[in-house]
């Protein structure tokens, strides 16, 4: 029997692997020390687990366990990454270059830097959702100290090409951020190779626990922040707080079954995404909404015309499925990301994000593929704009009637 | 199988089994983000949101008054820089026997044009009245004074400080980290006395890590320390941690049930504990201050606390040498300084800290390993002279 409704929103979150959770409780329970005390057994084996979790967290993206400093999550990695770097570099200049396609995290926290003197530049993407790399340069000043673009988009899941923008960014002196919350486990990081100086890092978008992430802050060459919690110095100063260890645990496990899981897992992911991506292609006017070369296995982001948005998601409520990100569902604007695309805002509010993982299965994509086909052939039955469609009328020449 | 006998819940307690069973769920089947639209997302955000009213009920305050955050410490962060984000600068006062995570952002805030006055304490860890009117004097836009001490569990008269630091235009602000659990913590009762903020966290109180939160009086603007997405009333973004959440929920409703029975239950044992101290001759500190139940702070004259401590840890009973953040740190405790001890002794301080799960047992065994450790240190000590 299949569950409903269907979990499709693997990027939104993803359940807690199971040997992830084992590996946790027991951090809960017996073994609660607080890793900060140094005086007791019950402190040095709760460090002893934090560091051991470093060590996984680190191999996955192949950095020195000691560039990585944990955080509360993604959001404050980024708020650390920018905030910390723009005002530890601000003397060499003010300037920053981010995406329009970024996360709320980053452009938020760009908004707030905008309000204490710096400029951001926020680059457009081409239509497939990449970022061109000559606007890319011809965004860069001599004043430009920063710039942050993330690896893997949350909306559309294209892969932005980070090897490239390290290199020109390297080349110039100029600190690069990247945001890689959806990337883990769905493509291969090397920070021995990337040029990347600060990178932010979820568990739980990667099968382990909200409530935990990290930052990388590169060693070689030696990359300063400001910090921005003040207390105790934990984290080598760089951010103040006691560690949650169990979280700490589960984040290491987490991101160890990516390395050791990543390269099977991904094919199988990909087979589904692309059943998927088959079953719903022969519905007419239905458009793919980002690259489909560069982009994670697990992601598939379609707009269906001629369907009313709100009608869509209550239509398919037995699909656990986002219009755009989590972080933002809760308002009805059309999706910034799919507007970033040159999406007009009737296709934009049409889109269904679908984001698979670790424990969708074939029959729920096909369960998916079918309502799919029902429902939108439904909904279109109801709408006059489809009509007016099949009875060969060119919309954008209807000269509408102002109410 | 060999277990040492934890006596520092001061530093973090072991989450309640009670606690633990309501966080499971949330750690598998219920996953949702609790920003998503569907099913899952809004199981996660009706647990979230009967997670805020159980911690509000708690403390009397209301659940739109709540702020979660990521740690004690992001709440007294965000409290300090935050609200002083929001003022022109002028002066802030903080005790100087606060935690290190309001005394650092405080000290950031000097980079704004703010000017920090530590206030002091008496030879008890006492607010000393005197200075602490003088202060006042000069019109503080923001003061922070903690409930109860860490390090020494020293009482803090919080209401009667907040009327006198609101009277003067001052927000007022008082980290409860320490308090909650141990003693009426009472939001609506503080809040009508002057206070305007409250800082408390999970994991002191058989909750998890990872989840605390700030009770804010709404009057009170506070610039967010973490953007994006605009998660908390827009105070604090960033997905919601449900299952710590949910912990902390049932921990501070716990907590708040169990309170009194707890109280008279630790200050039992504390008597306990402090009656075999001054047969051994420790001296204790902040003894004439009302203080904490669970919690002892002493030394022994020309004992080194650090290795007091560590012979304690062989012997089987974990106690802390200072707070557990800064127990890295060389340096005597700063509150113990504000106390006016002398650094020397300061140096030998070390604390009990229990929890009601602690026995009469296990307190006579901590004492009779006390008292050898504490002869056989002074003799390698004559020894060594």
């Amino acid at each position: 029997m299949l569950k409903l409704p269907i979990y499709l929103d693997y990027s939104a979150t993803t359940p807690i692997d199971p040997r992830v959770a084992d590996k946790m409780i027991p951090y809960l329970v017996e073994k609660f020390g607080n890793p900060a005390s140094r005086s007791h057994a019950f402190g040095w084996e709760a460090e002893a687990a934090v560091e051991e979790a470093r060590v996984e967290v680190a191999k996955l993206v192949n950095a020195d366990p000691k560039e990585i400093v944990w955080t509360s999550g993604a959001t404050e990695s980024n708020n650390l990454a920018l905030k910390g770097a723009a005002q530890f570099y601000a003397g060499k200049g003010k300037h920053l270059v981010t995406v329009k396609t970024e996360h709320k995290a980053v452009l938020d926290t760009c908004r707030e830097l905008e309000r204490l003197g710096f400029e951001v530049s926020y680059l457009d993407v081409k239509d497939n959702g990449l970022l061109d790399l000559e606007v890319f340069k011809a965004a860069l000043r001599p004043d430009t100290i920063l710039v942050s673009v993330m690896l893997v988009n949350n909306e559309i899941g294209v892969i932005q090409p980070i090897a490239e923008i390290g290199e020109i960014c390297r080349a110039k002196g100029i600190v690069l951020h990247v945001d890689a919350a959806q990337a883990t486990g769905k493509v291969v990081i090397d920070l021995a190779t990337l040029k990347v100086d600060l990178m932010s890092f979820s568990a739980h978008k990667t099968y382990g626990p909200k409530g935990i992430g990290a930052l990388y802050v590169r060693r070689k060459p030696r990359i300063r922040l400001t910090a921005q919690m003040h207390g105790g110095g934990h984290e080598r100063g760089f951010r103040s707080g006691t560690l949650a260890t169990h979280q700490i645990v589960g984040m290491g496990e987490a991101f160890r079954l990516a390395r050791l899981e990543m390269g099977a897992e991904n094919e199988r992911i990909r087979m589904l995404r692309d059943r998927l991506f088959k079953g719903l292609s022969d519905i007419e006017e239905v458009y793919v909404n980002g690259d489909m070369e560069q982009r994670v296995p697990h992601n598939l982001n379609v707009s269906f015309a001629y369907v009313e948005g709100e009608s869509l998601l209550m239509a398919v409520k037995d699909l656990a499925v986002s219009s755009g990100s989590a972080c933002t569902s809760a308002s009805l604007e059309p999706s910034y990301v799919l507007r970033a695309l040159g999406r007009e805002d009737e296709l934009a509010h049409s889109s269904i994000r679908f984001t698979l993982g670790r424990f969708t299965t074939e029959e729920e994509v096909d369960y998916a593929i079918r309502l799919l086909h029902d429902k939108i052939g439904r909904l279109r039955e109801l709408s006059p704009l489809w009509e007016m469609v099949q009875e060969g009328i060119d919309l954008s020449t209807v000269q509408w009637a102002a109410h | 199988m060999f277990t040492p006998v934890y006596l520092d819940h001061n530093a973090t307690t072991p989450v309640d089994p009670v606690v633990l069973d309501a966080m499971l769920p949330y750690l598998s089947s219920q996953h949702g983000n609790a920003s998503s639209r569907h099913e899952y997302g809004r199981a996660a955000r009706r647990a979230v949101d009967e997670a805020r009213s159980k911690v509000a009920a708690a403390l009397g305050a209301h659940a739109s008054e709540v702020v979660f955050t990521s740690g004690g410490s992001e709440a007294n962060n965000l409290l300090i820089k935050g609200v002083a984000a929001c003022l022109k600068p002028g002066l802030l006062a903080v005790s100087a026997i606060e935690h290190p995570c309001v005394i650092r952002p405080a000290e950031q805030l000097r980079k704004r044009g703010w000017t920090l006055q530590k206030l002091a304490v008496d030879a008890n860890g006492r607010i000393d009245g005197a200075n602490f009117q003088a202060v006042m004097a000069e019109q503080p836009r923001i003061v922070s004074v903690m409930l109860a001490n860490n390090e020494t569990g020293v009482i803090q008269d919080v209401e009667s400080l907040a009327a006198q630091a609101s009277a003067a235009g001052a927000w007022f602000h008082t980290d409860a980290v320490q308090a909650v659990g141990k003693m009426a913590v009472d939001f609506r009762r503080l809040n009508a006395a002057g206070v305007h903020a409250l800082s408390l966290s999970a994991h002191k109180i058989g909750g998890p890590k990872g989840a605390a939160a700030l009770v804010v009086d709404k009057r009170l603007d506070i610039e967010p320390l973490i953007a994006g997405g605009g998660h908390e009333r827009g105070l604090r973004s960033g997905t919601e941690n449900v299952a710590a959440i949910v912990g902390f929920g049932v921990a501070c409703e716990l907590a708040a049930a169990r309170r009194l029975a707890n109280g008279e239950r630790l200050l039992a044992l504390r008597r306990r504990v402090e009656r075999g101290l001054r047969a051994l001759g420790a001296t204790l500190f902040g003894q004439a201050a009302e203080r904490l139940p669970n919690t002892v702070c002493f030394a022994f004259p020309e004992l080194d606390g650090e290795t007091l401590v560590g012979q304690l840890d062989r012997d089987g009973y974990a106690v802390a040498s200072g707070a557990a953040c800064s127990s890295a740190n060389p340096e005597p405790s700063h509150v113990l300084q504000a106390m006016g001890v002398a650094p020397e002794l300061a140096r030998g301080a070390v604390r009990v800290s229990l929890g009601f799960v602690n026995t009469d047992a296990e307190i006579d065994g901590f004492l009779v390993t006390l008292q050898a450790t504490v002869l056989r240190l002074h003799q390698l000590t004559a020894m060594a002279v």
